[in-house]
């Protein structure tokens, strides 16, 4: 598969959410379960891609200057700091370790 | 008061200001591997963040070998749009083509504003202006973020690749307000991190995401509902 069809095929695939909701009757997807697994769902696909982007580089498992931006991102989002400015304080915490 | 001017500036505030993360995700994209168009493409047409960056981030791993478990956790993290539209869809009462519009603009901010609005007009405004404000600032910022990346050159040199964890980290933080949402989380990062040396790029974010569909299923730690 190319990289186009797969940006493509992805598009399309979200977009059929959207348009389902608004063709489906309301009680089809109206359970407490459904929506909590909605939720889990994306809570646990985001957490597990951080985890990924944070120590996993080419299939390997290591520690490096991405750990103290996610550390200084955690105290910054305790602090309720807008998500631009924690993305580009944690973005500059790992490349100023790198430069020293 | 005037609601209606009020609806109009929040549209707008809510717009720039999810906008201006268009910047990350257009130079994260670029830092991933993809080229500008299909950085821009992803924001004209997925036009869900969530999805948008878990397409990107998962493609970064794995390159065009893992673009089609890039394009489940995209498909599988875009699932709250459709509760979105149900919802909205009684909402804001589109008929006929009008719905294909609406259903693009229906995302978490769009569906934020309408429902914080008492009048039922103003519900309706609310959803159609901050989608399209939202759409317009988000896709002039991933140009801008497309176009930055791409002179950058090497991600790692200004901490691009930390910033797409802290990237995640930003956007899962908010729905951390419950023992089980943080209990899935710490347990879905663990599944992530530790299979992905013996899987495929790419399938350690699925297998995470199955954490979360077991624990919604059965409800482990969750509160039990008196009523329906």
């Amino acid at each position: 598969m190319t990289l186009w069809l797969g940006v493509l095929l992805a598009s399309v695939a979200v977009y059929s959410w959207k348009i389902f909701g608004y063709l489906v009757p309301e009680r089809v997807l109206h359970s407490s379960m459904m929506s909590r697994i909605a939720t889990l769902l994306t809570v646990a696909l985001l957490s597990g891609l951080v985890g990924i982007q944070a120590l996993v580089s080419n299939q390997h498992i290591g520690l490096d200057a991405r750990i103290p931006a996610l550390v200084v991102a955690v105290i910054l989002l305790r602090f309720k700091q807008p998500f631009i400015v924690v993305v580009c304080v944690g973005a500059a915490v790992a490349a100023m370790i790198r430069l020293f | 008061m005037n609601g209606k001017g009020t609806v109009l500036s929040t549209s707008i505030g809510v717009g720039f200001a999810v906008g201006l993360y268009g910047i990350s995700f257009g130079a994260l994209s670029v830092a991933a591997g993809l080229d500008f168009w299909q950085t821009q493409v992803l924001s004209l047409l997925m036009f869900s963040g969530g999805s948008q960056f878990a397409f990107i981030g998962v493609i970064a791993a794995g390159g065009v070998a893992s673009a089609v478990p890039a394009i489940l956790s995209a498909w599988l993290i875009g699932v709250r749009n459709g509760f979105y539209a149900i919802r909205l869809n009684s909402l804001i009462g589109v008929t006929g083509l009008t719905k294909l519009l609406s259903a693009q603009l229906t995302i978490d901010e769009s569906t934020a504003v309408a429902t914080s609005q008492n009048e039922p007009k103003n519900q309706k405004l609310g959803f159609w202006l901050t989608g399209a404000a939202v759409f317009l600032f988000w896709n002039s910022f991933t140009a801008l973020g497309a176009l930055l990346g791409t002179a950058v050159g090497d991600p790692s040199r200004f901490g691009l690749d930390a910033a797409a964890a802290v990237a995640f980290l930003a956007l899962v933080w908010p729905q951390l307000r419950t023992m089980q949402a943080n209990v899935v989380a710490g347990l879905a990062f663990l599944v992530a991190v530790v299979l992905s040396p013996v899987l495929a790029a790419g399938l350690p974010v699925i297998a995470a995401g199955l954490v979360g569909v077991v624990f919604g299923w059965r409800n482990w730690l969750g509160v039990t509902e008196v009523n329906k």
